[in-house]
């Protein structure tokens, strides 16, 4: 199913715990490692690098493929999406086959086909929406920064 | 919401302060970047109007200072309304234009003149949308069309209107800019600004190389990439905020917070005054001319005694209080032409809608009937050159 409300986008980061980020860079300025980093120190998901080209990211070891990561590890609940949106249709047809319950494509990450395939196969699915600023929502980390959570309420988190 | 008048914040270790100076975390570092009591100031901003995240400054000015500063630089040009207020006006033709940055200016209803004078370089088209104190409505739909067509913002100064009369997003503004001070204060005690972004502009279309192209001022951040559509407000606040330092005290950002809770209340009383003073002012044979936008409570008038018996009415005025300031709770009076318009030229002054003579109400919250009762004696006065009362 395609998550498009923050209802469902919030459902799914409470229900979740494990995290394949594909595509997570090593380099600082990259926002792959920026929202790697973000989900690693700000929030209690076991959050895990995907990336054939890297050992580990502060500390965390990196698996070269989802299929080699569910090997050891199971199959992630999210798998988090950093690649060009040309090659994420080999990304969707892993994750499926591993029994990955959700795919989150990141801002840009727009590749209707992988979309429709992910959806099909019954995975949670969002779209170029980004997961640090989706958690950020519910948690009070846009509220810091001044933007707009959408969430009006008298408890602030 | 208590008022946080701190002026930094405590780390809760080494890795989490150095998260937040990467902006790879959300939180306070300093409060000249962000402060919880300016946060929810900007955050209930950002809801009224509609937009992805508010950034407050210690001035309306410096709200559009930090606009132009976010996305233009030496050697650019912006396009902008002359229906406009003075203060916007000397701005961009002194300030601006000392710094490298060129401002053409048309009536906000040429619209082809608008069209034609973007140019290459211009980085944003800028009007407001009750011109002060000219009352022009803008036809934000159209003005956004012609910017969304040469790939520039609308920005947008809904500072007469607010966000309880019009949502200039929903009419296809990029970026509204507010002066703080006036309606959403309420109460003539604070100077603040505010902007607000919707969240929908393609800064990374080529056009805003500050936006979208290695930022030396962050550690060759791209901010379109690493903050995607956050970008503008990221770098508004970070980078902009954090080098000009005009950002809203949080005392300023309490006060706002308490005009805020009354703004529609306040906003329907104000209307209503509007329409029995204009309908008297319309009765009146010493009245030559009412402009009335019907959109605020904010216009202007003429005698027909001209700018000599328009100073003698303000001076006869006992309730209505003579200062430089409009949305306040008490009514308030001004002549623009030697006062908040006084640094434009003639030309500028005829060019912007203000007619020497003209006079500018802001209407408040008192009883109608006292404020025409004030405003019957000062016309009586005005008409024998004498004061009455």
């Amino acid at each position: 199913m395609i998550l498009s409300t923050p209802s469902q986008r919030r459902a799914l980061l409470e229900r979740s715990k494990t995290v394949a980020v594909v595509g997570a860079s090593n380099n600082p300025m990259r926002p792959s490692y920026t929202v790697f980093s973000y989900l690693r120190t700000a929030t209690t998901f076991d959050v895990t690098p995907i990336n054939p080209t890297i050992a580990e990211i502060d500390g965390i070891a990196a698996y070269p493929s989802l299929t080699a990561y569910a090997a050891e590890r199971g199959a992630p609940d999210i798998v988090d999406v950093f690649r060009k949106a040309s090659e994420v249709l080999a990304v969707v047809d892993e994750a499926i086959a591993i029994g990955a319950k959700a795919i989150w494509f990141q801002y840009g990450v727009v590749n209707d086909h992988a979309i429709a395939k992910a959806d099909a196969a019954g995975l949670d699915v969002v779209v170029d929406r980004c997961m640090k600023v989706e958690y950020a929502r519910f948690h009070g980390g846009l509220a810091t920064a001044g933007l707009n959570s959408g969430i009006i309420t008298s408890r602030r988190p | 919401m208590p008022i946080y008048q701190t002026a930094a914040y405590v780390f809760g270790s080494s890795e989490q302060a150095a998260e937040l100076f990467a902006l790879r975390s959300y939180g306070h570092i300093y409060s000249r970047i962000s402060n919880p009591t300016v946060a929810a100031f900007e955050e209930r901003m950002a809801s009224l109007e509609g937009g992805l995240g508010a950034v407050a400054f210690s001035s309306g000015l410096a709200a559009q200072l930090c606009v132009i500063l976010c996305l233009a630089e030496a050697g650019d040009h912006l396009v902008c309304s002359q229906n406009i207020y003075g203060g916007t006006v000397t701005q961009l033709t002194v300030t601006m234009r000392r710094m490298g940055i060129e401002t053409t200016f048309l009536p906000v209803d040429d619209f082809e003149g608008l069209r034609a004078a973007i140019r290459p370089n211009t980085r944003l088209l800028f009007a407001e949308t009750v011109g002060n104190p000219s009352g022009t409505v803008a036809d934000l739909r159209r003005l956004a069309d012609i910017a969304h067509d040469a790939g520039i913002p609308l920005v947008v100064d809904n500072t007469f209107a607010t966000p309880y009369l019009c949502r200039p997003i929903e009419h296809g503004a990029d970026l509204v800019l507010h002066s703080a001070t006036k309606f959403l204060n309420g109460h003539g005690t604070t100077i603040g600004g505010v902007l607000v972004e919707s969240g929908t502009f393609p800064w990374a279309n080529g056009r805003f190389p500050l936006l979208s192209q290695p930022s030396p001022g962050y550690h060759q951040k791209v901010f379109t990439e690493t903050f995607g559509e956050y970008a503008f407000l990221m770098r508004a606040r970070v980078e902009v905020l954090r080098d000009v330092g005009a950002q809203m005290s949080p005392m300023d950002a309490w006060l706002l917070l308490q005009g805020l809770e009354t703004l529609g209340l306040r906003m329907e009383a104000h209307l209503r005054n509007t329409r029995a003073i204009v309908e008297f002012l319309r009765t009146r044979e010493e009245v030559a001319w009412v402009k009335e936008p019907q959109l605020g409570s904010i216009f202007t008038f003429g005698l027909r005694g001209g700018r000599e018996a328009g100073r003698r009415f303000i001076d006869a005025l006992q309730l209505w209080s003579h200062l430089a300031n409009v949305g306040d709770a008490k009514s308030l009076v001004i002549a623009p032409a030697s006062t908040t318009h006084s640094q434009l030229s003639d030309e500028e002054m005829l060019a912007a809608g203000v007619a020497p003579e003209a006079v500018r109400l802001s209407v408040g919250l008192e009883d109608a009937e006292d404020l025409i009762w004030d405003l019957d004696n000062a016309l009586v006065a005005a008409a024998h050159g004498g004061v009455s009362v």
